[in-house]
């Protein structure tokens, strides 16, 4: 494809704005977080006396390992049961078909759109009424819930696409559901698997209407949901608000720079399943 | 060999036993999304007709919750809110992508093309919460905005963005197009990659510009993914609360207000539970008006 000189030197002037443009927030965060913590600080500007001690003053005030823990705790109590749910769900939906599993997946589709708001009060005196309020629990069993209709549907759009004569070669030479299911589906679904697991692991990461409405501990919360109790404990300090939220987005960041190809896939073929 | 009838009666045998196996595989999947979604959802339409402080007695109010939703300002106004944000988390990602995407679809393969890959994305891997403060940050008075349009000489428009009624609400936009616009990109690049680079080379030489070229060629070859976007950034901009709870907690007054907020104000805040149900349904209802026909509409054009 021939494309003028112009054009492609229009194009890198814009692709150089918008990448400014999406780090300048992040470059702003730095600034403030590296400027006098009991001062108000102003804009963008390297500070002649950076003072890295704002992120060690935020990191205990804001007690960022124990924040970490039960963060981890959620994604691990989340992740994994989602996966194996949803495996097993897209597998029979997918690959054996069953009768009626139409019906089932349309039942999934229509839970697809349904924004968390509209559930946040019911799951509020639900998780009440199990006496789950106030713990992890409360945010773990209603996420593996709302990240269903996605996970079966994702998985399902897997299995669906794996050729029958594979299966029916397996049963031939006398292999049973489950031999088929492990030795044949289930090393062809690890690509599918591990794109699921890395986006339900960012949803859950960074979950944060469930965690402020269902935790009312911030320290027992999701990463995300404790940027509130920043907010509330730094309301005075935005160099140390930064520090701390910078903290907070950080690990996220590097586990999406050491993965980031696979990242990106799996946000983009999670944006056109969805 | 078997006589025919037998064999036929294990095949049924057989295949009644898939069936079997295949709806117990689907237990688990079906009771987490019955006990946390469907069920809640059942709680929520059976409060939303009761008047309830979620401690006391309920007394049953009929329609009464769902009529104010459509007669209260505070609630109505949050709602259109909402769908001004549509302007910001919409019409802005999908239409800069898709300016950015046509401009570098030529961009090859390397190092820059991975780089803006990865910074674009960036918005998309930290939490909106944490957008949302750093957005707050960027819009103070001695923020960045402000900073920067004083060195363009444009000193006199700095104000605090967040606390001014004019600007509040299409300033919180914003930060929704901010974390919109690269995953919009992205998946837009994506898209004319798969276009027939054939279409490109027989309309240049029928000699036809850029315009044309975009609207005869480029925006057909990407609808679905247009369709894709538009579905996700409407629900984004409807059902919007983290970045709008800590940048402005829907301040000033009632200026950047939205139906999620709402819901958790009036639900826990003011304990009427029954109003904030009723709200509840009324979005998701709203978000399924809107979403479906967008879906309706990319199905028809790709018959």
């Amino acid at each position: 494809m021939r494309t003028s000189r112009t054009e492609l030197l229009l194009g890198r002037v814009l692709l150089v704005v918008a990448i400014v443009l999406t780090v300048a927030p992040l470059v702003s965060m730095l600034s403030a977080a590296l400027q006098p913590a009991d001062r108000n600080p102003t804009g963008l500007s390297w500070p002649t006396d950076p003072q890295w001690g704002n992120f060690v003053t935020a990191f205990e005030v804001g007690h960022v390992w124990r924040l970490m823990g039960s963060s981890v705790l959620i994604v691990l109590g989340v992740v994994p049961v989602s996966l194996l749910f949803a495996t097993l769900a897209g597998y029979a939906l997918g690959a054996l078909r069953v009768r009626g599993g139409r019906g089932v997946l349309i039942f999934f589709v229509l839970g697809l759109t349904i924004p968390f708001e509209a559930l946040i009060i019911p799951l509020y005196y639900q998780a009440q009424a199990m006496g789950t309020l106030n713990t992890q629990w409360a945010i773990i069993f209603p996420l593996i819930g709302l990240f269903m209709p996605f996970s079966v549907f994702w998985m399902r759009a897997h299995f669906v696409n794996v050729p029958p004569e594979l299966s029916e070669a397996a049963r031939v030479d006398g292999a049973n559901i489950w031999q088929e299911f492990r030795r044949i589906q289930l090393p062809l679904a690890t690509p599918a698997l591990s794109a699921l697991a890395i986006l339900l692991f960012l949803w859950t990461w960074n979950q944060f209407l469930l965690p402020v409405v269902l935790v009312a501990n911030p320290l027992d919360r999701t990463v995300a949901g404790a940027l509130t109790f920043f907010q509330g404990q730094y309301y005075s300090s935005i160099p140390l608000l930064n520090a701390g939220a910078l903290i907070i987005i950080t690990p996220a960041i590097v586990v999406f720079l050491i993965f980031q190809r696979q990242f990106i896939r799996a946000l983009l073929q999670g944006a056109v399943k969805g | 060999m078997s006589h025919p009838v037998a064999r036929r009666a294990t095949a049924r045998a057989a295949a009644r036993r898939v069936t079997l196996i295949g709806w117990g595989l689907l237990v688990p999947a079906l009771a987490a999304y019955l006990g946390f979604v469907v069920w809640p959802l059942a709680l929520g339409v059976q409060y939303s007709f009761y008047d309830w402080n979620g401690v006391g007695v309920a007394t049953w109010v009929g329609v009464e919750n769902y009529l104010k939703v459509f007669a209260d300002q505070a609630l109505l106004g949050s709602i259109t809110n909402a769908f001004i944000l549509i302007a910001f988390f919409t019409i802005i990602p999908v239409g800069v992508g898709l300016v950015l995407a046509t401009l570098i679809r030529s961009l090859r393969a390397g190092w820059f093309s991975n780089l803006s890959q990865t910074v674009l994305f960036l918005p998309q891997i930290i939490p909106l919460a944490a957008a949302g403060i750093a957005w707050a940050w960027m819009y103070a008075q001695t923020g960045t905005v402000n900073q920067v349009f004083g060195w363009l000489g444009l000193g006199f428009l700095a104000r605090p963005w967040l606390a001014d009624y004019g600007t509040a609400l299409p300033a919180v936009g914003l930060i929704g197009s901010w974390v919109l616009t690269g995953l919009c990109t992205v998946l837009l690049l994506t898209g004319i990659g798969k276009i027939d680079t054939s279409l490109y080379e027989a309309i240049r030489i029928d000699g036809a510009g850029w315009w044309r070229e975009f609207f005869t060629i480029t925006l057909p070859g990407l609808r679905q993914e247009i369709a894709v976007l538009v579905t996700l950034t409407v629900i984004a901009a409807l059902s919007s609360f983290d970045i709008i709870y800590t940048s402005t907690q829907g301040g000033p007054g009632r200026a950047t207000m939205v139906p999620g907020l709402l819901i958790y104000r009036i639900g826990f805040t003011q304990s009427d539970v029954g109003q904030a149900s009723a709200f509840g349904i009324v979005l998701m209802l709203l978000v399924l008006a809107v979403v479906l026909p967008i879906q309706r509409l990319s199905r028809a054009a790709d018959r």
